[in-house]
């Protein structure tokens, strides 16, 4: 278990290197410096640059700063946003919680239909129950993340004016409203991009639930089970379930980058104020330290919480955590 | 190659086919994408309208589906029906080639990891593992946001850059199973050259794999080609592809809703065809039908 872990850690780590190394070099790589590109404005003279270069450390041997980099990285000082006029580690700091309600709400939905689908299917493998609805999760596997979520939008928030079309809270009335309103205005706010988020997401976790609970029904316990006179139903759900959880856990790991490229569409087309839109919008407007910054961080979450999920499932599994 | 495969492989191959040829899904599939490719092809004939000519500004803009453009006008008043068929010979063609490259690029390194083991192997897998953590979004989003303006060529190589880890990863196991069988070490005793062994005994174990791999890759590629597009930094106007199309209505889905559905429609149909290929095909070699839990990524 300790080996493992030691060996699981030392992973996450050269991710997250790996990472760091990689935005270092892209940003070092492509063509001219955020001087020369970012503000490039005709009444800025040559000697000015200069100046600016070396004050910004941009003078400096490339190894040298790599290091700066990385300490500063490490640091939480993540450079400064120009489209934005502020420190990258301040925009991040109001968008991080957006995002992560947005998309901790779609998480807890999307496990909850995601594994109550595949349940329903792999009751009764080859019915048709398990081919209708295997049938339409490969139709929302196969759909664009933000053709679905520009879909909703047109369906429910213009053709049906059920729905806001975006945002967070009301622009204009939000401020005059009652503590009761307000909450009423923020779920209205959630309800379209939390259920898209889930819907998209949820496809892949029911396809993969499904095929856990068939690879356990085989088992000589799942015999045991039935031949003691559990009905093939009770058997399913309560011994084969609880069985196929644990890739389960796994694949909670395993569906965060998921989660994190929906978020980034689902954002923009609901024009969600989280970290996936305030870098889809850095990308417009070229402010590159946002958004290798964006990248980088969205980047080390995934990594991170691929790294709880491994451990939660070596806590949770005797044949990893005893071996 | 195939023609002399080793025994595994020749005794299954029947199987396969004629499980194959027994599935629906496999019919329905084939179908839809050879009239998917045909339509690509043949986009001169097919398409009424010049994809990139400006029909008439004044009265032609965003204009609903009629008669004389059954899928309505973009904001251009260029025709929508016609760009989308030319959309379909970019869109394809990014993804067939990124993926032809990502295949054989990643069969080769899983291969002659698998084979030669070590370092090689470890540095590799270690590497893989790395990738594998990102989200290829991201990483593309990172790379052309920075590059700026960015040819359809260089994009499809990039895309191809970030898609060889899946099937590295699987032929690299498909060539641990069969490194150490009988006939692998007979033909090592018989002094067989490495390269031979694999590309003879060990890599036609390894093809039907990275054939399902490669079939659920053009769905993806399709996805995230026109992902790219949609956020301005896939496939660049005036070129069509079904992303930007879309990414150009974008802004007034309220009313040019014609411009987000049809090709949002082109790219859910021929994704699912690909996917419902990639399932019939993994179900046909794998007949247990049992996902292998762990090395089998629910979302790429």
């Amino acid at each position: 278990m300790r080996r493992y872990l030691a060996a699981r850690l030392l992973q996450a780590i050269g991710v997250v290197a790996f990472v760091t190394t990689f935005a270092f070099v892209v940003v070092h790589l492509a063509p001219g410096d955020p001087i020369a590109s970012a503000l490039a404005r005709p009444n800025i003279t040559e000697a000015v640059r200069e100046q600016w270069r070396v004050a910004y450390g941009l003078d400096r041997p490339v190894s040298e700063q790599y290091v700066r980099w990385v300490v500063n990285a490490a640091r939480g000082n993540l450079g400064y946003s120009f489209s934005h006029r502020r420190p990258v580690r301040d925009v991040f700091a109001d968008a991080m919680p957006n995002t992560l309600l947005l998309s901790g709400l779609g998480l807890v939905l999307s496990f909850a239909i995601g594994i109550m689908v595949g349940l329903l299917q792999a009751e009764r493998p080859g019915g048709r129950r398990d081919r209708w609805l295997g049938r339409i999760l490969l139709v929302l596997y196969s759909v664009p993340d933000f053709w679905l979520a520009l879909v909703v939008l047109i369906l429910f928030a213009y053709r049906l004016p059920l729905f806001p079309p975006g945002g967070m809270t009301d622009s204009v009335m939000y401020e005059y409203l009652s503590p009761g309103a307000k909450f009423l205005d923020r779920i209205k706010h959630l309800v379209l991009p939390v259920l898209t988020l889930a819907v998209l997401t949820a496809a892949g976790i029911a396809r993969f639930q499904r095929g856990a609970l068939l690879a356990v029904l085989p088992s000589d316990w799942m015999r045991t089970a039935l031949a003691k006179g559990l009905s093939w139903q009770a058997a399913v759900r309560h011994h084969a379930f609880r069985n196929a959880l644990l890739p389960t856990i796994t694949l909670f790991g395993l569906s965060i980058p998921a989660f994190a490229t929906g978020a980034i569409f689902v954002e923009k087309v609901f024009s969600w104020p989280g970290m996936g839109l305030i870098v889809v919008n850095g990308i417009a407007a070229r402010d590159y330290p946002l958004v290798t910054a964006g990248v980088m961080v969205m980047s080390v979450l995934v990594a991170g919480c691929a790294l709880v999920a491994d451990i939660a499932v070596a806590a949770a599994d005797p044949r990893i955590r005893l071996g | 190659m195939t023609s002399k495969s080793p025994a595994g492989a020749g005794i299954a191959a029947p199987t396969v086919r004629r499980r194959l040829r027994g599935d629906r899904r496999v019919w329905i599939a084939l179908g839809v994408l050879a009239a998917i490719v045909l339509t690509a092809v043949f986009a001169p004939l097919l398409a009424p309208y010049d994809p990139r000519a400006q029909l008439d500004i004044a009265h032609l803009q965003s204009q609903p589906p009629s008669l004389a453009h059954p899928l309505g006008t973009d904001t251009f008043s260029r025709d929508v029906l016609s760009r989308l068929i030319y959309g379909t010979r970019v869109s394809l063609a990014v993804a067939l080639v990124a993926v032809s490259i990502s295949i054989t690029f990643g069969t080769l390194l899983g291969a002659v990891a698998g084979y030669v083991g070590g370092a090689i192997d470890a540095v590799l897998m270690r590497f893989v593992d790395a990738a594998f953590s990102i989200p290829t979004l991201l990483l593309l989003i990172v790379v052309i946001a920075l590059w700026g303006d960015i040819s359809v060529v260089s994009l499809t190589l990039l895309i191809a850059g970030v898609g060889w880890f899946t099937v590295s990863r699987l032929v690299r196991a498909e060539t641990l199973a069969v490194r150490d069988a009988d006939y692998v070490v007979a033909a090592r005793a018989l002094g067989v050259p490495g390269w031979r062994i694999l590309g003879w005994h060990v890599l036609p174990n390894a093809i039907g794999p990275a054939i399902v791999s490669a079939t659920l890759a053009v769905g993806n590629v399709i996805l995230l080609e026109a992902g790219l597009s949609y956020l301005g930094i896939g496939v660049r106007p005036p070129t069509p592809s079904w992303g930007n199309i879309i990414e150009e209505g974008a802004t007034r889905v309220s009313d040019v809703w014609w411009l987000t559905l049809f090709p949002g429609l082109a790219i859910l149909v021929t994704v699912f065809a690909c996917n419902a290929l990639g399932d019939a095909l993994r179900d046909a070699l794998d007949p247990r039908q049992l996902l292998p839990a762990h090395d089998d990524a629910p979302f790429a």
